[in-house]
């Protein structure tokens, strides 16, 4: 089957595949500019998610056996060109992204019409693309000093799209200049540690770096680039101290937008976290394996149960997933701090299935809010009887957030006990088991309001205008997804396992 | 008369010079430093040297807010449109060497990078504009006597 699907491209086509991943949104955000109304642009913004959904398959499939592919950007050569690098850690996030960004465009239609206004939305959608470019650009880049401008064009179009919420609520505007604030901190820390790397290797190579480090273990030069790449890395993903720009940037960002950040850019910075932890630097240093156990899996294990307990005191439903996000991403940061390979399999595991659960409840949170306006979990209530079929595939997701049997939360928080009782973690294995019962809490929160409260009388009486299809089926699709790969596990077990072995083989030593 | 009579006979002097040195910034870009981020920012300085001395209003009457933002995508296209074509002539994305056959000279690498960088040129000259046009075309402060 993967032949058949390759044999469908010309061998030129395939060759320029990484390329085309990030040149087709580029080129589809400047005609998106100059678009007059929101709905071509959003054709144009669906024929680019396509286009990268279905590449994305392609340099999964080209790396599906443990091959690396390298593209020379304009044909210079790495180490001294910018290469462009998929092996099989990148490609599952790629996958991620393609696929959770053409669902995401789908559902934006109806959600953007109702969000923004008309003559803003085709700068909206060149602003997605934009973020969009700029996501796959530093998943795909071999090169530090390119991640760092890709992740500085993903930012800033996400500051801007959060900003796009002020039409709904002022406090957007806030909360995006809090996060442009802190985005850029992060940013300074990251490129100061890339220089830092550059004056002791003299390399900007991601790959190239990894092979002169090998020496450097005991180079002071080296820690303190270490220690500013992961404060750098983990402020853009929302590693637990430095999460405070997250829970008010979601909350107040329009629905799509929140729904895409949610499952796609904290992922891709999570990602780079993985990146710089396993393959760039070497995990045999003795600075590094100190942080896995004294900063990741510690941070991981204090941010899911501080976050989750921050999440039980929320009232605003949108505020309150953010914290859970939070809360979610420690699980990820201790299957890397565990740091065998059955560990980065639980954590890109998780990476993969958070993506799922948050993609499906902020798209079910975002068709409430399309139909009755709803914010705050108190106005949550009766859309049970009101709304029967979206409120449960929010359950669903809700309850495969919690990790229970049938959903995939409870796959990955299987792989990540295991793991942790691989390496004599008792410890971490009570701290899933309380933060699990935290979840419990705040998704039962959300869940006793949907279903047991009463509707307020306004709700039964107002008018029953549909639902849009568009914005229904890529909820049901991911809600779906939460319970298919319960059932049959193996692909996107398969997927983490390729990204965990992918990791740690890093450069040859 | 005027209050601003030099201010204003200056600028007419000075503005096409402005210009002219912005391009010439521009196309010595492959050859000494200079290139078309420098180049859009200079001929953005000459517009907005315009709008400050005969106002906003016909400065946007001589540089329209809508070729601002035509001007911008514009730009990107160019850029990655190089890419496209690279691609169509049998390159990698950017690879300026198949862009023209004369590989002695290197002649494909200077066409390249002149094109890119008038890609750059237009969407720097568009953005700094757009950024001067959205904060010059706020609300005025309270004018003096109105205290």
């Amino acid at each position: 089957m993967i032949e058949a699907f390759l044999a469908l491209f010309p061998a030129a086509v395939l060759a320029q595949a990484p390329a085309i991943m990030v040149a087709a949104p580029m080129l589809g955000a400047a005609l998106a500019t100059v678009l007059p109304g929101g709905r071509p642009a959003w054709v144009v913004a669906l024929f680019c998610s396509l286009i990268t959904a279905v590449f994305a398959f392609v340099l999964l499939f080209q790396t599906w056996g443990g091959e690396v592919i390298s593209y020379a950007m304009g044909g210079w050569a790495p180490p001294l060109g910018i290469e462009f690098r998929i092996d099989g850690l990148n490609a599952p996030v790629l996958l991620l992204l393609g696929v959770l960004s053409l669902l995401g465009v789908i559902f934006a239609l109806p959600s953007v019409a109702d969000e923004i206004a008309p003559r803003k939305q085709s700068l909206f959608y060149a602003t997605f693309l934009v973020c969009l470019t700029g996501l796959i650009g530093v998943t795909s880049t071999g090169d530090a000093f390119n991640m760092f401008v890709f992740l500085e064009i993903s930012s800033i179009a996400t500051y801007i799209l959060v900003a796009m919420g002020a039409e709904q609520d002022r406090r957007a505007l806030t909360a995006s200049f809090n996060y442009l604030v802190l985005g850029t901190i992060g940013a300074t820390f990251f490129v100061i540690g890339v220089g830092f790397l550059y004056m002791a290797t003299g390399t900007l190579n991601m790959h190239d770096m990894a092979l002169r480090l090998v020496e450097l273990d005991d180079n002071r030069v080296v820690q303190v680039a270490f220690a500013f790449v992961i404060v750098g890395l983990g402020l853009k993903a929302a590693m637990f101290p430095l999460h405070v720009w997250l829970p008010n940037a979601y909350s107040f960002a329009p629905s799509f937008v929140t729904a895409f950040l949610a499952s796609t850019a904290t992922k891709v910075a999570f990602y780079t976290l993985i990146r710089f932890i396993f393959d760039v630097f070497s995990v045999e240093a003795p600075f590094v394996s100190a942080a896995f156990v004294w900063v990741i899996a510690a941070l991981g294990v204090i941010g899911m149960i501080a976050a989750s307990v921050q999440a039980n005191f929320q009232t605003d439903a949108r505020r309150l997933l953010a914290f859970s996000s939070v809360g979610q991403l420690g699980y990820m940061l201790l299957g890397l701090g565990i740091g065998t390979a059955a560990g980065v399999t639980a954590g890109v595991l998780h990476l993969l299935n958070h993506a799922l659960m948050k993609g499906a409840l902020f798209m079910a949170l975002g068709v409430f809010a399309i139909r009755y306006g709803v914010r705050s979990i108190n106005d949550l209530r009766g859309l049970g009887r009101t709304m029967p079929a979206t409120a449960s595939a929010f359950s669903v997701a809700g309850l495969s957030l919690v990790g229970i049997p049938m959903t995939v939360g409870f796959v990955s928080k299987w792989y990540l006990v295991s793991a942790a009782l691989d390496r004599g973690w008792w410890w971490a294995v009570a701290a899933i088991a309380v933060s699990s019962l935290l979840a419990l809490g705040y998704v039962g929160r959300l869940l006793a309001s949907i279903w047991l409260q009463s509707p307020p009388e306004r709700a039964l009486m107002a008018a029953k205008d549909r639902i849009p299809v568009m914005m229904l089926a890529p909820m049901w699709v991911l809600a779906i997804a939460n319970v298919w790969f319960f059932f049959d596990a193996t692909p996107i077990v398969e997927l983490a396992r390729g990204a965990a072995e992918a990791a740690l083989a890093g450069a040859p030593r | 008369m005027n209050p601003h009579m030099v201010l204003r006979v200056v600028s007419k002097l000075l503005i096409p010079i402005i210009i002219v040195f912005g391009l010439y910034v521009h196309f010595h870009g492959d050859y000494s430093p200079g290139g078309g981020f420098q180049a859009g920012v200079l001929v953005a300085v000459g517009v907005m040297l315009y709008a400050l001395i005969y106002g906003v209003e016909e400065a946007r009457r001589a540089v329209p807010p809508w070729t601002v933002r035509a001007g911008a995508a514009l730009g990107v296209l160019v850029f990655a449109g190089v890419g496209v074509a690279s691609w169509i002539l049998g390159g990698n994305y950017l690879e300026y060497e198949v862009l023209h056959p004369d590989t002695a000279y290197k002649a494909g690498q200077h066409l390249g990078i002149i094109l890119v960088e008038i890609g750059v040129l237009l969407t720097v000259f568009s953005v700094i504009l757009a950024i001067f046009y959205a904060f010059a075309g706020r609300a005025p402060d309270i004018p003096d006597e109105e205290w």
